[in-house]
């Protein structure tokens, strides 16, 4: 297959930056499109050229490191899909392709298609730990747990920080990563003594670094790569409320 | 105090007041048409008025009024202030961006249709709140209906406003449930039946009057606009 790419490509911070079109062929079908990116570069760095700066490890969708705009949607076309799940075959044989970086005032491009995501570790730092204390391991079986929560818990923690929500938010809203790590801790008895004061901390930090507020629009949820349901945002919401409206312990 | 502030401050809790609000103002639009349905009584506005008078003379729905004027400029001035600061978060924009395929047109759009509300309000206001509470010579709700009823610009503009009415409530609607934290699995069944009724039926059913009062009562229009 053959594709006209319109890249995005950025020095560095203070560079302005601006898109440039390459052309590749020879793709094969089943090439991921940071498979087909690897060939662009290949190319580039022939014939002397800067090759395409993407983040990427695992390449198996579980990292969160990849992310990127493709044609207009986080994570290129298909449903739950990371950048690095996406075929080449999802695309028509010549297709223009437009490849753009997440955009959002919180995530600067450091750059091309690389962000600096640290917003999000700034937030986790607020608040999304539990604290444990040492000693020998507790029997596991202890602390009964309901299969329902841990269930729920357990697809709030496939959230793997990629910031898919807040690229496709039309407010670059990070409430669906927010309420992923809430609920995943406000689901589990381990998460309960900082149950309080960790929603309060993570959405001060959320606005702090400059993330909108949500509208309910639900793009977040059709984009997530991990196929978060918005029923989480309700939930945070729902933390929130608790944190704010009942007295400190 | 300063937990109050903090609550203001934060982005869900302005979120929260624009819900508690715009459920306020959704129970006052069911209040407001059960009082219009009366207009169909066909008794030359007999029963409206007296409903009309019951309402005015009640010191309870007098406070409640305030509370309601309130209750509008909250969600209309947080409704500004965070889609003011919700443009300021992407200051470059994508070449290509597919919202489009992911979300719903009115969930877009709710500050346009707001908007336009607001600019309906006004005028609804200033064409029988105004004079029939504080105007120099005393006329009745009825007769002004009649009157304003028979200009079709009017009534037009009455039904595309109340149409976006609709349209901004069936995302208003169960976005104030989800802020609130309340639309779950359990929950989201009624909620979206209940929408139904909150953004289909509603605001239909305030968009009939003016076309049921153009349409057919002209006749009594006209001879009241012969007397004026």
């Amino acid at each position: 297959m053959k594709f006209t790419l319109k890249i995005w490509r950025q020095k560095n911070q203070n560079d302005p930056g601006r898109f440039v079109t390459y052309e590749v062929n020879n793709i094969s079908a089943d090439a991921s499109f940071l498979e087909m990116l690897d060939v662009l570069n290949n190319e580039l760095v022939q014939k002397g050229e800067d090759p395409v700066a993407f983040d990427h490890d695992c390449r198996e969708g579980i990292c969160g490191s990849c992310g990127m705009m493709i044609n207009g949607r986080a994570h290129g076309e298909g449903r739950s899909m990371a950048t690095c799940d996406v075929r080449m075959r999802m695309y028509k044989d010549g297709e223009d392709l437009v490849v753009e970086p997440w955009r959002a005032k919180p995530f600067p491009v450091v750059k091309d298609l690389v962000v600096d995501r640290r917003a999000f570790d700034r937030i986790m730092q607020a608040g999304g730990f539990i604290s444990v204390k040492t000693g020998a391991a507790p029997e596991a079986n202890a602390v009964p747990v309901p299969k329902a929560n841990a269930d729920e818990a357990m697809d709030a923690a496939a959230c793997i920080g990629c910031g898919a929500c807040v690229a496709s938010c039309p407010n670059s809203s990070a409430m669906l990563f927010v309420a992923a790590k809430v609920s995943q801790f406000a689901l589990l008895p381990q998460g309960q003594p900082e149950r309080r004061e960790r929603v309060e901390r993570m959405i001060e930090q959320m606005d702090k670094e400059g993330f909108g507020a949500c509208s309910n629009n639900y793009a977040c949820e059709a984009e997530c790569p991990k196929g978060i349901s918005v029923t989480h945002i309700a939930r945070l919401n729902r933390e929130f409320l608790r944190a704010e409206f009942t007295e400190k312990a | 105090m300063n937990s109050i502030l903090a609550f203001y401050n934060s982005s869900i809790g302005k979120k929260i007041m624009m819900s508690l609000t715009g459920l306020f103002l959704i129970i006052f639009l069911v209040e407001h048409l059960v009082g219009n349905l009366l207009l169909y009584a066909n008794d030359g506005g007999h029963m409206f008025e007296a409903y009309g008078a019951f309402l005015v003379s009640n010191p309870v729905i007098r406070t409640i009024e305030i509370v309601l004027f309130a209750a509008v400029l909250v969600h209309a001035l947080l409704a500004v202030i965070l889609w003011y600061r919700n443009r300021q978060t992407r200051p470059d924009k994508y070449e290509l961006y597919r919202l489009k395929d992911n979300t719903p047109l009115a969930s877009r759009t709710t500050i346009i249709t707001g908007s336009v509300i607001f600019i309906f309000l006004v005028i609804h206001l200033d064409s029988f709140f105004l004079p029939t509470r504080f105007g120099a010579e005393k006329v009745s709700s009825y007769e002004l209906i009649l009157m304003k009823f028979a200009n079709p610009w009017y009534d037009l503009f009455y039904v595309v406003a109340l149409l976006l009415l609709g349209y901004h409530l069936k995302h208003g609607f169960q976005s104030a449930f989800q802020t609130l934290g309340l639309r779950n699995r359990k929950y989201t069944p009624l909620i979206d039946g209940l929408a139904f009724i909150v953004w289909f039926l509603i605001p239909l059913a305030f968009a009939t009057i003016p076309v049921y009062f153009y349409f057919f009562q002209q006749a009594t229009s006209a001879v009241l606009m012969g007397v004026h």
